[in-house]
């Protein structure tokens, strides 16, 4: 099927137009009906695969200059669906990625990917969150004799970012996809695992999905019940209440009332920190701004092994550009964006983890927290 | 710095129309931050190199269609939570982001950065007038402190006289 775009030059040709659109029954896209169809306006008119020849010869005799819109109808459609090929069976069926989810869908989600899957993914208990939900990561590990060294990549710390947990989803899904068919994912699952966890403030998270959608922290209660809530990313013990906080529990920058005291927090540094020799790279994802960041928040003073960090990261931002030229800046938090510390970042790169990054994802603004879920896949494809 | 009295900025930028990522215009601007407590606007002068896109055409479709609407319009949470806004608001959407442009302007320091995270709730206010009246309950997002600060704005639109905000 095509679409045909004309502007009709003269009323014979837009007599000659109404006439062959009704004739043919042809499916008019802009005006909706032929009456509307006049001199000088755009008319885009979708013809039927089996009369396209025919209706480019009636265009030719008087001539009626048109244009092809788009070739290929059917290319279109097919490339705004989600992808449907032989690797159905490794991901749930029917599960939209290109749709934020509630908390009780990702729960059923991980099941579901486990159960698909369960050579390569397994699902540990984390721990509890303040309100008692429990909190899961998934495992993506190829069974081999070596260790392998481990890449942490958690979703979710701050509720509002809907578009990070969506983005763990869909990571999920694409490695899962593709690690057979794709040599790099291939070699990759060789020589590392992968640990996702897509949701750490599952209860802040369920708090934006039914009260407020612009939530922040977790929701621990404080003062006796007349505020929550505890920023996690400033929670962490990495030069704790040092700047960038407030003491306030009002604040969306709350640290807590102590390094650690959350329960989410706690339930990430016990894992990581037990874990620590073993891992690679600490990756925490959250929105928007489009950056990505390179320790610490807490100090200007470079990290250890800055050059390395940097040569990564540059190489990433430019990876992420190719694919549909999203632009994102790429440095050290306290330079290129705000001080802040007890972040997740700088305490894993405090404990030994040489890489350590921070992602924001889209957008810069336009729609802030509240990303259309038409961009979920366009920034998953490039962040992948 | 200019002593006593504030931290001048020189910027050269590109101002990139959000209907239309094509359409591009240069732009130099000097942004003059007061030194003090008390919160002043930034003083601002600009030049643009060249013509900003006529839009009469679609400023006097919304206008018409307001005008024609029978019951004075009323909406909320533009955009949803899950990011969508329906075509019929979006020039309402348009309209209070140039709006907040303004509050957040009389607002900024060195220290701020701001960004319109939604509108609560849009009310319009009848008018005997030829202008158009919305009064605003819109969420700032505030990126520096990532405090979600709640405002209260009434503006005033016509096609050709522009826009009036009054907070």
């Amino acid at each position: 099927d095509q679409v045909l775009h004309i502007v009709p030059e003269t009323f014979q040709q837009v007599q000659h137009l109404q006439h062959l659109c009704s004739t043919l029954l042809l499916d008019l896209w802009k005006p909706l009906l032929p009456e509307d169809i006049w001199v000088g306006e755009d008319l885009h008119i979708r013809v039927p695969a089996a009369l396209v020849q025919e209706v480019k010869d009636s265009l030719d005799q008087p001539t009626v200059p048109y244009k092809v819109l788009i070739p290929d109808v059917q290319e279109l459609v097919d490339q705004s669906m989600p992808r449907e090929t032989s690797s159905h069976r490794q991901v749930p069926e029917g599960y939209v990625y290109t749709q934020y989810h509630p908390m009780e869908e990702i729960y059923q989600w991980m099941t579901q990917i486990q159960k698909n899957n369960n050579e390569l993914v397994t699902q540990h208990y984390l721990g509890k969150t303040i309100e008692n939900r429990t909190i899961y990561y998934l495992q993506i590990s190829q069974p081999s004799d070596k260790t392998k060294k481990i890449i942490w990549m958690d979703c979710g710390i701050h509720a509002r970012e809907w578009i990070s947990p969506a983005f763990c989803q869909w990571f999920v899904k694409e490695i899962l996809q593709n690690y057979k068919s794709d040599p790099k994912i291939s070699r990759f699952l060789q020589n590392l695992d992968l640990y996702v966890l897509p949701v750490l403030n599952i209860d802040g998270y369920i708090y934006s999905w039914e009260k407020e959608r612009l939530w922040r922290k977790n929701r621990s209660p404080h003062m006796n019940g007349t505020c929550y809530g505890t920023d996690l990313n400033r929670n962490f013990n990495s030069s704790w209440d040092s700047i960038g906080v407030s003491y306030n529990c009002s604040s969306e920058t709350f640290c807590g009332s102590g390094p650690e005291s959350e329960p989410e927090t706690r339930a990430v540094a016990q894992f990581i920190d037990k874990k620590k020799s073993d891992i690679l790279c600490y990756l925490t994802i959250h929105s928007y701004g489009q950056y990505i960041l390179t320790p610490y928040g807490s100090t200007t003073k470079p990290p250890s092994n800055s050059e390395q960090l940097m040569h990564v990261t540059e190489k990433a931002a430019a990876a992420l550009m190719g694919k549909y030229g999203t632009s994102y800046e790429v440095g050290s938090t306290s330079l290129i964006l705000y001080s802040n510390s007890g972040s997740s970042r700088d305490w894993a790169h405090m404990i030994g983890i040489p890489f350590s990054y921070t992602f924001e994802l889209r957008d810069n603004g336009t729609h802030g927290f509240v990303l259309p879920p038409q961009q979920i896949q366009p920034t998953c494809e490039e962040t992948m | 710095d200019v002593d006593g009295v504030g931290h001048k900025y020189h910027l050269e930028l590109v101002l990139e129309d959000v209907l239309d990522k094509d359409s591009t215009v240069n732009c130099t601007a000097e942004v003059l931050y007061h030194l003090g407590k008390k919160t002043i606007a930034p003083d601002v002068e600009f030049t643009i190199e060249g013509e900003l896109k006529n839009t009469d055409e679609a400023d006097n479709a919304f206008y018409n269609q307001i005008k024609s609407l029978e019951k004075e319009l009323v909406a909320e949470n533009i955009p949803d939570s899950h990011g969508n806004v329906s075509p019929e608001m979006e020039p309402i959407h348009l309209l209070a982001w140039v709006a907040s442009g303004y509050v957040m302007w009389q607002n900024s320091t060195e220290n701020t950065k701001f960004q319109l995270a939604q509108i609560k709730h849009v009310k319009q206010v009848k008018r005997s007038d030829e202008y158009l009246e919305f009064d605003y309950m819109i969420l700032l997002h505030e990126i520096v402190s990532q405090e979600i600060i709640p405002w209260q704005m009434t503006v005033l639109w016509h096609p050709q006289r522009g826009v009036q905000v009054t907070q």
